[in-house]
């Protein structure tokens, strides 16, 4: 064990001194402040979680506290190394994981590892028992001999955690290791990183995922460069103490009553929850209003525990209000059918690969439709199949009653798709993308001048007309690919993963956008993997291994997956209660076959 | 070594620290990794060895610098004997496939439409003009000036035919005294292919030296492994060379197998000895490996490495080193930018080492000059590359 670079005395001595001082740190890249000078301290034994929406300076500060950045402004120590000046230290004392796979994907997983334990130093001979401990440590054990490009999202996330851990660092910076990853393999990581902290190790894990920042024991909350808030989460959402509630029985009126409620001053900041209402009230304000509100719809009150997403966009000055412009413009949709999406046996085959396993469902007009999995499960198949964009093997798909096969242009006019990233273009205007839009979708002179200019209006986009969508703050940019994709005002909705790398806030004015459009009866599709969104969806249907596992509403899919473990299952709760049967059920056929 | 950078106390000052100074096993796991994935990668054995001989045979077999049988007419519009005469001394040539006419009309038409390359007139007056004592022009000669090569070829050709012709008449007895017989050393049967084959291993050289090497290091940008393997302890001297000597390795076999197939399949003599070759080719690599590694450097993107590999690595050796086109030929800044190319000095001692035999005295200073490109590349590249993600 004596290549171990952190001995115990280190770590006790640890204990007393902080793993990293991070002093009034500073950093920007050309105009763009990424850090805008703050100072914290970050210690051993515990896991800290460097919590914050995409863009706020995590990664920038993770690269600074391992050296690959240099600040411009204050210092940063870890393990008592100035990461400039003992530049060459801090790679031995730390382990570090990119947010992207940093790992080669055409050798396997023993010769990354051997690698890493080569270039930290260790003799791999000498050290089957670590290569041993670490197998099984990350159960990765039997897949040995594959190629790292072959794993899941989480065997690689196990398996870059593996190499970060080669030579046991004394600190451990893990850039947003839970991107990409399904739930399951989520719980292994908590769980390891859990052991290493217990062992004395300071852990710093990063995430976009505000849900996560509860299970730390610490948190660094950043928003654009600034530290918000830095002590244990719980701290932190104490001080919603008596301020979240959740209004039930409401479960056939819950967007109007979420809107209602959001449109209220007292009321900072609001979601649906399955059948219910979730809102939390602004510092100070009395329960007044919230007490009218549900004695009006009949709606029971009862307060519920704060989460740490309520705290931080309270933090930020609440969320927005719950009156969407574009949807109050919008004339009511009006369908022949009931049903505005459906799908019989549903196949996609790409060579002897099955991406989507005859999945059928019906999408009923009005309704929300989520669409859960982990990567690789079928979601975006399924997807594009639903929109044309990919002919199915086998099965039919329907938009408001035209075949797919049949009528691909027809259908196509009837849907409105936002991709993935928001798929503007970047050297057009502002103006420029919205008239490319409307030209596409076939508007001419003044119905299309007509749209176009309600567009702006209702999404306040005036000042930014010359601007080129690169250059928009992220909430606009949101906004001015919604306007795209609704520019000829389609029944029909789809949206591929449209909050993924969003801001919480900007994520409450798009969802408070979809809930007015659904109340008009514009049906929505959409695919996310922000678990808590999928509440918002009427009915969720859950993608594992191209088949559909699940269709219910979110409250039937958590209340199936109760148990004594979980008494109040979460929607992930309930994602990994699925994964988990559906995987016995797997064995259980396997067996069968076998005996048979 | 390691042991002593590990336990370090907060209280002291940093000790100095071994670990990072140069590491042999570091830099062997480094070289042991990149060779698997060379192997691997399809790609890479399709550029080494595949591209090479695809090359090779294009330049063995289907370019070709030398002339033969260029199509021209000839417009005979004097019925006199001499000028018969004069028409069969041009169909008799080796070097020239003639289509007979009697109006200039007719191959006018062809020379424009491209299946001729020039024609020659005989004029009406033919036998006038040969009988009178004033010198004056015999025949007129017209060529296809958008190929100027071939038009010049096609002129200067036809003049000698007609000289030929005329000298052979006046003295239609004994033969000159003095017989000018050339002789081209070298080369004795001034064979193109003898020039190109050897000129082709620099381009393959280039290819697998800057382009392949300009491709992987700009991948381990692009993939996000380079941020991980910097975080590591290894060195940027460990890092950078660890990828460059299994390029450095598949460079010379690809040589050595592309010489193989100069020798044995092309039939070009190797006069000179493999160790000079080997050598060379060595040397060489210096500045190869040392451009793609910049060129990586710099753009960190596999689509923008690949682009500036092929303008400022590829095109130049192949237009701009003497392997084609010939420099002396060249105007003067063109040829002074030549210096700049290493490819340049390698074709030329290729040529000389393939063809000649091993002269020194070439080969010294076209040593000295790739070196020294190759060691003002890696300096560039050692600066831009910095043990960090800053631009």
């Amino acid at each position: 064990m004596s290549a171990h670079p952190a001995s115990n005395t280190t770590r006790e001595r640890g204990k007393d001194h902080p793993a990293v001082i991070i002093d009034s740190v500073a950093k920007h890249f050309g105009e763009v402040h990424a850090l805008r000078g703050f100072s914290a301290e970050i210690h051993y034994g515990r896991l800290t979680g460097l919590v914050g929406p995409d863009g706020a300076g995590k990664t920038t500060l993770m690269r600074i506290m391992t050296g690959l950045l240099v600040p411009n402004g204050g210092s940063v120590t870890l393990a008592g190394l100035d990461v400039v000046k003992d530049n060459d230290a801090i790679h031995v004392v730390s382990g570090y994981m990119p947010q992207r796979f940093g790992l080669y994907e055409d050798l396997s997983v023993l010769e990354n590892m051997r690698l890493y334990a080569q270039l930290r130093g260790m003799n791999t001979d000498q050290h089957a028992d670590i290569f041993e401990s670490l197998l099984e440590f990350t159960r990765l054990g039997p897949f040995t001999q594959r190629l790292a490009g072959k794993l899941s999202g989480g065997m690689k996330q196990k398996l870059g955690l593996a190499c970060a851990l080669m030579a046991k660092p004394e600190v451990l910076l893990l850039d947003e290791p839970s991107v990409g990853v399904d739930p399951v393999s989520r719980q292994d990581l908590w769980r390891m990183v859990q052991e290493l902290t217990d062992d004395g190790m300071a852990v710093v894990w990063s995430t976009a995922y505000l849900d996560e920042a509860e299970r730390c024991e610490s948190v660094l909350l950043l928003n654009e460069g600034k530290l918000e808030f830095d002590g244990p989460p719980q701290q932190l959402t104490d001080r919603l103490k008596q301020r979240s509630f959740r209004l039930t029985g409401v479960s056939g009126e819950r967007r109007t009553v979420l809107a209602r409620a959001l449109d209220l001053g007292s009321v900072g900041d609001g979601v649906i929850q399955g059948d219910a209402v979730r809102v939390v009230l602004r510092a100070d304000a009395g329960r007044e209003e919230i007490n009218a509100l549900a004695n009006q719809v009949g709606a029971q009150l009862e307060s519920v525990q704060a989460r740490f997403e309520d705290a931080f966009i309270d933090l930020l000055g609440g969320g927005p209000g719950g009156t969407s412009a574009l949807a109050d413009r919008m004339d009511p949709v009006k369908l022949d059918s009931d049903i505005a999406v459906s799908c019989t046996d549903l196949t996609k085959r790409f060579g002897d690969f099955t991406a989507t396993d005859s999945v059928s469902f019906e999408v009923r007009r009005g309704e929300i439709f989520g669409l859960l999995g982990p990567n690789g499960a079928g979601k975006s198949t399924t997807f594009k199949m639903l929109c044309g964009l990919l002919k199915p093997t086998a099965g039919e798909a329907h938009v408001v009653g035209l075949d797919l096969r049949r009528a691909t242009g027809a259908a196509k006019s009837q849907l409105g798709y936002m991709a993935q990233k928001f798929s503007l273009y970047g050297l057009l205007s502002v103006r420029q993308n919205l008239e490319f839009s409307a030209g596409v979708y076939g508007l001419e002179g003044a119905s299309k001048r007509e749209r176009i200019d309600e567009m702006i209006e209702t999404f306040d986009l005036t000042p930014y007309l010359g601007t080129s969508p690169d250059a928009l703050p992220l909430g606009y940019k949101q906004r001015l690919a919604l306007a795209c994709s609704l520019m000829h005002r389609p029944p029909v909705l789809f949206l591929d993963e449209p909050t993924s790398g969003v801001d919480p806030i900007t994520r409450r004015e798009f969802w408070t956008h979809i809930n007015g459009l659904a109340r008009k009866g514009v049906t929505v599709m959409v695919t996310t993997h922000f678990m808590d969104e999928a509440e918002y969806c009427d009915r969720v249907a859950m993608m594992y291994r191209a088949r559909l596992i699940a269709l219910d509403t979110p409250d039937a899919l958590k209340r199936d997956s109760r148990s004594d473990q979980h008494p109040d299952p979460t929607m992930e709760d309930a994602f990994i209660h699925l994964v988990e049967s559906a995987d016995l059920e797997d064995e259980a056929r396997t067996d069968a076959k076998a005996a048979a | 070594m390691n042991r002593e950078t590990t336990a370090i106390r907060p209280d002291e000052t940093p000790p100095e620290r071994a670990s990072r100074k140069f590491d042999w096993r570091r830099l062997l796991a480094l070289v042991r990794k990149e060779s698997l994935q060379a192997m691997r990668d399809p790609s890479t054995i399709l550029i080494a060895f595949v591209l090479p001989v695809v090359l090779l045979f294009l330049f063995a077999y289907a370019v070709s610098l030398d002339v033969r049988e260029v199509r021209i007419g000839v417009v005979l519009e004097s019925d006199a004997a001499s000028a018969q005469s004069l028409a069969a001394a041009f169909a008799g040539t080796r070097y020239l496939k003639v289509t007979p006419a009697r109006d200039r009309r007719e191959v006018a038409e062809q020379l424009v439409s491209g299946k001729l390359r020039g024609f020659v007139v005989i004029p009406q007056d033919f036998e006038r003009r040969l009988a009178s004592p004033v010198a004056q022009p015999l025949v007129q000669v017209i060529t296809d000036g958008s190929q100027p090569n071939t038009a010049n070829f096609v002129a200067n050709y036809a003049q000698g035919v007609v000289q030929t012709w005329a000298a052979g008449r006046r003295t239609s007895a004994p033969p000159a005294a003095i017989k000018l017989e050339p002789r081209y050393w070298f080369n004795a049967e001034l064979e193109s292919r003898r020039a190109l084959v050897p000129g082709a291993i620099a381009i393959v050289m280039t290819i697998i030296g800057t382009m392949l090497t300009a491709l992987v290091v700009a991948r381990e940008w692009e993939r996000g492994t380079m941020e991980a393997i910097l975080s590591t302890p290894a060195s940027v001297a460990e890092i950078l060379i660890g990828k460059l000597l299994p390029y450095f390795i598949l460079g010379m076999l690809a040589t050595l197998a592309s010489a193989a197939l100069a020798i044995f399949v092309f039939d070009v003599p190797l006069r000179g000895s493999l160790l000079a070759l080997l050598t060379l080719s060595a040397v060489f690599l210096i500045p190869a490996l040392g451009q793609g590694l910049l060129i990586s450097a710099v753009t960190k993107n596999q689509f923008l490495a690949s682009q500036i590999a092929l303008f400022s690595g590829f095109l130049p050796s192949f237009l701009l080193s003497g392997f084609l086109f010939e420099i002396d030929a060249m105007p003067a800044p063109i040829q002074a930018i030549t210096y700049l190319i290493p490819a340049r000095y390698f074709v030329s001692s290729l040529q000389t080492v393939f063809l000649a035999g091993d002269v020194w005295a070439v080969f010294l200073p076209n040593l000295a000059a790739m070196a020294a490109i190759g060691v003002f590349f890696f300096a560039i590249a050692k600066y831009k590359t910095r043990k960090n993600l800053e631009a």
